[in-house]
């Protein structure tokens, strides 16, 4: 039974792997990666089910804690406009 | 009394795995960022909730790590969703068959 629901949890992470591999913009990509990030946690969950050992769940608040601040820090950078970008002070220390 | 719960347990990760695929063909068959980030961020976020109250009742030993990971999936995944819709739109611009357009007024 519990295999059968791995298996399930499996093909959700191969689906979002090909939104990850054919997408045509780059946040479609991280949407993808977040996604994927999400459902590997329900699956270090199960494992530790199966394997009766409480450290996947510690390798669970690992993935959680990496893929936030991972599609936190491409979000915000992203989202900067080019002339948002301060270029004065880096004309300052070089002249 | 061990068997009940572990059935209980077992009800909700299917019902959680299939919400995991729902998302995940979301991902896949939608038009547009914004409606991908719709499907795959609420319905996995419901998913993995339910998975882990499925592991809850089938290991009730570990019910303290599973709840601060329920919640910080549930303060986390919102506030990533959220960051990455705005950046969707600042840089890639609204879905063009769809008419409503709140975020226009408030720049």
């Amino acid at each position: 039974m519990i295999d059968f629901l791995i298996f399930l949890i499996l093909v959700a992470i191969f689906l979002s792997f090909i939104r990850f591999v054919k997408a045509p913009l780059l946040l479609d990509r991280v949407v993808a990666f977040d996604t994927m990030g999400i459902i590997a946690i329900s699956l270090l969950a199960l494992l530790s089910v199966t394997y009766k050992s409480s450290i996947y769940i510690d390798v669970a608040f690992v993935f959680a804690l990496i893929g936030f601040i991972g599609s936190i820090t491409f979000a915000r950078f992203y989202m900067v406009k080019d002339d948002d970008v301060r270029t004065d002070d880096i004309k300052d220390t070089n002249g | 009394m061990g068997d009940i719960t572990l059935y209980i347990g077992y009800g909700f990760i299917l019902f959680g795995s299939l919400f995991l695929i729902i998302a995940s063909l979301g991902l896949l068959r939608l038009p547009d960022t914004i409606s991908r980030m719709h499907a795959g961020t609420k319905a996995s976020t419901l998913g993995t909730l339910l998975v882990l109250v499925g592991v809850g009742f089938m290991e009730p030993t570990l019910w303290f790590k599973l709840l601060l990971l329920a919640l910080f999936v549930l303060l986390t995944n919102p506030l990533s969703s959220s960051i990455l819709a705005k950046s969707s739109y600042i840089k890639n611009g609204f879905y063009s068959k769809s008419n409503v357009d709140d975020m226009k007024d408030s720049k």
